[in-house]
């Protein structure tokens, strides 16, 4: 195989597998520093049992976020060392810039949250909770401004053939970047919500710990609606900037083909990428998707035949992206449901068992959910690996093909022996409960 | 020229601080076989690096992050040419980060002791893959540009373990192990100390034979000691690393084991600076005939990215310094048989 492709898969297997871990992290963080302060606030115990278990947890998630965090800041160099030459003046600094103001923070404060309880003070310690909590979302905006510079890139000049800054907040202030943060982020944050309602609706339906996971079952279920309203509504702020800024990637999210104004949106769709058609579209409703791109009926919407061939995503592409989009898109609207029933059994004694089932099964949807959502933002933005700007197959450096091969078969080996031990130990620990060792 | 050369000086000083830090816990865990005697003993010997580790590791992600974004195409060429060691660097840490957190989290004997393997492989491995790979730098790796100018690696795993590559990873693995050894000192007390103090004193001579090995062998392999024949002055930093090793030797035998620490912290960066220093301005030198090394002034970012990196790491590298000192003040307390039994204390 190409050492291109394989470079593409390795770079898949690892930032995929790397995201599995990071959303937990972002919510989970907060959350956890908000039951925190409402112990140090009120004094009630419970929230501080509360941050301790779910600080466990957090814990076994965090450290394997870490380390596949780490293989991607070298994947860039090892495999991907010419886009690295090209973008490196910006793209570098940026991912140089979470490291020192981000990443220090979160790592040292972790330690002082994981193994101070008894060593520093209870506002210290509090601290170092909001600490990690904003340290890890911060370095989440760094990361992403990064990957707008490849969605949407600006504030650069190419000279002698890379891409050199020439204004720094042109570059930060990035409307891709700051869209896809906030949808990235409110989608961690639902992801974390659904994992603790998930676990208490486990605990609830075996009569554990009764009035513990009914406190969190209780604070969080708003929580969870809260975050999804907000998640579709960033993901439709971020839809309309991908409609003004990668008119083929959102073409290709919606398998939409022809250049035409007032565009209906078919409810139900099958593409043809092959063929550039849609060998099935039924119950369009009209004007709705020009309304959904730019807030207008009437407005038009660029069709993926209105690019060359080279110059958008191939038909296999367009599939996977169209599927991920919609797939992504119902499994939202059901996380609304869920929460919006959930909110409705807050007063209740005890939550309706047949919600709490539910819950728990809808605890590894947002994941993948989250992952869909990466798949639309990435495999859309293809074939560019810097839109517009460079090419994905200009990108890859030239190691032997025969050496990516054995990294790549190492990463899937390595990665699914620790994921699995990984889910078993979130599992073991999520089960065991409050008062456990 | 200014401007590279600073980053060229804290680029030195990321990859020194990162030596001193990850360093002792690389060390701690290489020395986990050779130390540990019972479960509570190495126990302690995690613990002794518990809060420190993974906050120790982030400067390896910055001096990775500033290579790449202060000298993109050092950043490309490097990581390019040194896939194979780099990736197995990786996956080290990938092993050690997770012994450290897996290892207690499952009853039984056997899972502790499969993890103790994977500890201390993991981190023996990064200690001397770090080592053999300056030492190639240092030397000089088979690069050439191709037509687009894009540096080409024309070697392979095995080129990287020539004897002079060799001699530095075992340097740097002794050095490391001391280092460690030191630390495990400082932080534990009774029959694990003295062990501890007594294989310092081992690997401490072991330290200064690699040291005269590997400074002969630089001698002879490569051309660091060029500039410091131009500028004899440099030659107070060779000096600075053998006072701090002796200093190492005096503080030990009057029993002060965190001043014995603090001067093989001193060494540690000496000898950092000496292999950069002796390279300046370069940092990808070709071993092959004719080829133009990579360094501050040819392969360097633009001004504006090096202005606004310079200022984010003036501002934010000192803060860094500060709470990761205060951390450290707070946990220097030594780790006792009742601290690990302290639920509270949520030790590994």
């Amino acid at each position: 195989m190409d050492v291109v492709v394989l470079s593409r898969l390795q770079f898949a297997v690892a930032v995929f597998f790397h995201f599995i871990f990071v959303p937990l992290t972002l919510g989970l963080s907060v959350f956890i520093a908000i039951m925190e302060s409402i112990y140090v606030k009120t004094g009630n115990e419970i929230w501080k049992k509360h941050a301790k278990f779910w600080g466990k947890l957090f814990l076994i998630n965090f450290t394997l976020g870490v380390v596949t965090g780490i293989t991607l800041e070298f994947q860039f160099g090892t495999n991907w060392s010419r886009y690295s030459e090209f973008v490196g003046d910006i793209f570098g600094s940026l991912l140089a810039i979470e490291a020192t103001t981000s990443f220090f923070l979160e790592s040292t404060f972790l330690a002082v949250w994981h193994f101070g309880w008894k060593k520093v003070g209870k506002k210290m310690h509090l601290a170092s909770a909001w600490l990690v909590a904003i340290a890890s979302n911060l370095s989440a905006l760094w990361i992403i401004q990064a990957n707008g510079f490849m969605q949407n890139p600006r504030g650069y000049e190419i000279i002698a053939g890379r891409a050199e800054l020439s204004n720094f907040l042109e570059v930060i202030s990035n409307p891709y970047a700051w869209g896809m943060y906030g949808h990235t982020v409110l989608s961690a944050w639902l992801l974390s919500a659904f994992f603790i309602m998930g676990v208490s609706a486990w605990h609830l339906l075996k009569n554990s710990n009764v009035d513990f996971f009914k406190a969190s079952f209780r604070k969080f279920a708003p929580i969870t609606l809260i975050s999804v309203c907000l998640v579709v509504l960033m993901g439709h702020t971020q839809g309309q900037n991908v409609a003004k800024l990668q008119p083929a990637k959102l073409a290709a999210m919606e398998s939409h083909w022809e250049t035409d104004s007032n565009v209906a949106f078919p409810l139900i769709v099958i593409p043809d990428a092959e063929n550039e058609r849609n060998s099935v579209e039924a119950l369009k409703i009209p004007g709705v998707m020009s309304f959904l791109a730019t807030n207008d009926f009437n407005a038009e919407v660029k069709g993926l035949k209105d690019f060359a061939p080279e110059d958008r995503p191939s038909p296999a592409i367009v599939t996977a992206v169209f599927w991920g989009f919609r797939i992504m898109v119902f499994l939202g609207c059901l996380f609304g449901l869920v929460a919006l029933i959930s909110c409705f059994q807050i007063k209740a004694d005890m939550p309706n068992k047949l919600l709490l089932k539910v819950l728990n099964i809808c605890v590894p949807l947002p994941y993948i959910t989250i992952a869909l959502g990466w798949l639309v933002a990435e495999m859309g933005r293809q074939p560019w690996i810097v839109y517009g700007l460079m090419r994905t197959s200009d990108g890859a450096s030239q190691v032997p093909g025969g050496n990516v091969l054995v990294s790549l078969i190492a990463f899937i080996v390595v990665y699914s022996v620790l994921g699995v031990i990984d889910i078993y130990l979130l599992y073991k620990y999520s089960h065991k409960g409050p008062d456990a060792e | 020229m200014v401007l590279q050369s600073v980053w060229f000086i804290l680029w030195s000083l990321l990859w020194a601080v990162y030596f001193i830090l990850d360093g002792f816990d690389l060390g701690i865990g290489a020395m986990l076989p050779c130390l540990a005697r019972n479960e509570d003993e190495r126990r302690i010997m995690y613990n002794a690096a518990g809060p420190f580790w993974d906050g120790n590791e982030v400067w390896l992600i910055s001096a990775g992050g500033v290579t790449f974004a202060a000298f993109p195409k050092v950043y490309a060429t490097m990581f390019s040419a040194l896939y194979a060691p780099l990736l197995m660097l990786l996956f080290a840490l990938i092993f050690r980060a997770v012994s450290f957190e897996f290892r207690g989290k499952v009853e039984g004997e056997n899972w502790r002791k499969a993890w103790d393997v994977v500890h201390f492989i993991s981190n023996l491995v990064p200690a001397i893959l770090l080592g053999v790979a300056f030492a190639n730098l240092f030397m000089g790796i088979p690069v050439q540009p191709d037509a687009n100018g894009f540096y080409l690696y024309h070697g392979n795993l095995l080129k990287l373990l020539n004897p002079y590559g060799l001699a530095g990873g075992l340097f740097f693995l002794a050095f490391f192990m001391m280092h460690g050894c030191l630390w495990l000192a400082f932080k534990s007390e009774g029959e694990l100390k003295d062990r501890a103090i007594t294989r310092a004193n081992q690997l401490w001579i072991i330290v200064l034979v690699l040291l005269v090995v590997f400074l002969a062998l630089t001698f002879v392999f490569t051309d660091l000691f060029q500039n410091y024949f131009k500028m004899p002055a440099l030659f107070l930093i060779p000096v600075v690393a053998l006072v701090g090793l002796l200093g190492v030797k005096a503080m030990l035998s009057k029993g002060k084991v965190f001043t014995a620490w603090v001067c093989s912290a001193v060494f540690c960066v000496a000898v950092t600076f000496f292999g950069t220093l002796g390279m300046f301005p370069r940092m990808i030198i070709s071993s092959m005939n004719g080829v133009e090394a990579l360094g501050a002034f040819n392969a360097s970012s633009s001004q504006g990215t090096l202005t606004i990196m310079l200022i984010v790491a003036l501002i934010f590298v000192p803060i860094v310094l500060v709470y990761q000192f205060l951390v450290y003040k707070t946990f220097s307390f030594k780790i006792t048989k009742e601290y690990l039994d302290d639920k509270v204390a949520h030790a590994y």
